[in-house]
């Protein structure tokens, strides 16, 4: 689960003031909101990149309030996806099980059951120059639950997609929700992604977030 | 219709608009790129006189006559190694307060990227100078024995002003990187070691080249501050600039020649290099 209590930031002239949220364990959370209210700044507290002055976040069992990002067990898929320029498709997959020493195996075992999920699989020798919007963003996704966190976090990971590729990446993350327990946080400023994906939809404003009911 | 128009206008006929009405006349464009072209043409062709000009001068007879003395065998020897060194420990330097400076805002960040910038603007005889001085004090005075007017002396001060572009180069090169990237790898784990060398290193090699190449051609030209630091002595501090200053002040033009034809030649080396393997935009 992820549960945000009373986090208050404050960067330059930009605050955020005692914001609470929570999205229950397995549930796909939506946030919403103008562009430039803070949506990306939350969720990058939520992952530890940001510094927070007041509050408490809790993903799964843990409060990881103090911890560093690489601690926290958080899948990130940031805006534009973000890939690495330098490696090939397979060695984005594997790049996070690499720093956690894994095992030969296990990491081919997963390397194939990630890239057949996200039908990347005649991607993985390719590197990130040339690949569609779509192909990207879906290595962005494989990159992230490469080892299997508990939360997934995505900036707007559909806003650079064309309708049908869109489309598909809805009927993509259905299926990766239906084989793999991940609780997720999804911002965006586009309503019908809250609708088609979100469980839970929070609208964040004037630097507070409310849970709304559609 | 004609309810609208008065009586005045009933009685004249209408005359054809001219095609030339409400069109917006503009002047052409030749004057501003013939200006252009001659301005920068006369650059260019000054640069490549003057390089003619020293190739119809000498000869390979001369180069290779040049070669076989054995003070200027020793000047290209050090001036390869000292170069090398000085390229590398720019570069052992320059990557890690590049990518401070690119990274974190810290206080005092602008104050230290113009200190920075100083090696660049200031006098080459001057950063000599002060080099000189500064080993007249303690606890520097303490090395300058086998510092000063010896072979580690062309070294620094070969460095103290390449490794100035060198870090210009990759403070240029990390600014250019997208720090989402090192984000998302901490959040699959990394330290910030890691991300830094696993991540951000690999984009940055291209960066890194440009900078190596840049301090190595820079210190190939170094020539104020080695004179005075290290002294020109032959067959001990001297290298390729100071050799030619040395012949010069001999009174042996075509030697002096022949070695700056060396030198042009391991430029052109270097500029190749740089822009084939280093980054397009990010030479000097």
């Amino acid at each position: 689960m992820i549960a945000v209590e009373e986090l208050s930031l404050c960067i330059g002239s930009f605050a955020l003031e005692r914001v609470s949220l929570s999205v229950p364990v397995g549930k796909y959370g939506v946030l919403m909101g103008k562009t430039g209210c803070g949506k990306t700044t939350l969720l990058e507290s939520i992952a530890g990149l940001k510094r927070i002055q007041n509050g408490q976040i809790v993903l799964g069992d843990r409060t990881v309030t103090h911890l560093r990002p690489a601690e926290r067990g958080i899948g990130y898929v940031p805006q534009d996806g973000a890939l690495f320029s330098t490696m090939t498709v397979r060695e984005h997959l594997t790049f996070a099980m690499v720093i956690r020493k894994n095992g030969q195996q296990a990491i081919s075992r997963r390397i194939e059951k990630v890239a057949e999920l996200l039908s990347i699989g005649d991607l993985l020798e390719r590197k990130p120059f040339g690949l569609s919007g779509g192909e990207r963003q879906r290595v962005a996704f494989g990159r992230a639950l490469s080892f299997e966190p508990a939360v997934l976090l995505m900036d707007e990971p559909l806003s650079a997609l064309d309708d049908e590729t869109r489309n598909q990446m809805y009927d993509l993350i259905r299926r990766v929700r239906t084989q793999t327990v991940v609780t997720a946080l999804h911002v965006t400023h586009n309503r019908q992604e809250a609708a088609e994906l979100g469980d839970v939809i929070f609208q964040m404003e004037d630097g507070t977030v409310k849970e709304i009911d559609e | 219709m004609t309810e609208a128009v008065s009586s005045d206008e009933q009685s004249a006929p209408l005359s054809p608009i001219p095609p030339d009405v409400g069109v917006h006349h503009v002047g052409s464009d030749a004057p501003f790129y013939i200006g252009m072209v001659v301005l920068g043409g006369t650059y260019v062709l000054l640069l490549i006189a003057m390089l003619a000009a020293d190739l119809f001068y000498t000869s390979p007879d001369h180069v290779l006559a040049a070669l076989a003395k054995p003070a200027i065998q020793y000047s290209l020897k050090l001036s390869l190694i000292s170069c090398s060194l000085t390229a590398l420990l720019s570069l052992w330097v320059a990557v890690p307060i590049g990518y401070l400076l690119a990274r974190h805002r810290f206080w005092g960040r602008d104050l230290v990227d113009a200190i920075l910038d100083i090696p660049i603007v200031l006098p080459p005889l001057v950063v000599g100078l002060s080099l000189l001085i500064l080993f007249q004090f303690w606890p520097f005075q303490l090395a300058a024995d086998w510092i000063v007017y010896q072979i580690p002396a062309v070294i620094l001060a070969q460095f103290m002003v390449a490794c100035a572009f060198a870090v210009r180069t990759m403070r240029v090169t990390f600014d250019q990187i997208d720090p989402r990237c090192e984000q998302v790898a901490l959040t699959l784990g990394c330290t910030r070691a890691q991300a830094f060398a696993m991540v951000v290193l690999p984009e940055a090699k291209r960066g890194i080249i440009t900078a190596a190449t840049l301090a190595w051609a820079r210190s190939l030209g170094e020539f104020g501050p080695l004179l005075i630091f290290a002294g020109a002595t032959r067959m001990k501090t001297e290298v390729l600039s100071t050799t030619v200053f040395l012949e010069l002040s001999v009174g042996d033009l075509e030697a002096a020649v022949a070695v700056s034809i060396l030198m042009v030649a391991a430029a052109i080396t270097v500029l190749v290099i740089a822009r084939v393997w280093g980054s397009r935009d990010l030479t000097l």
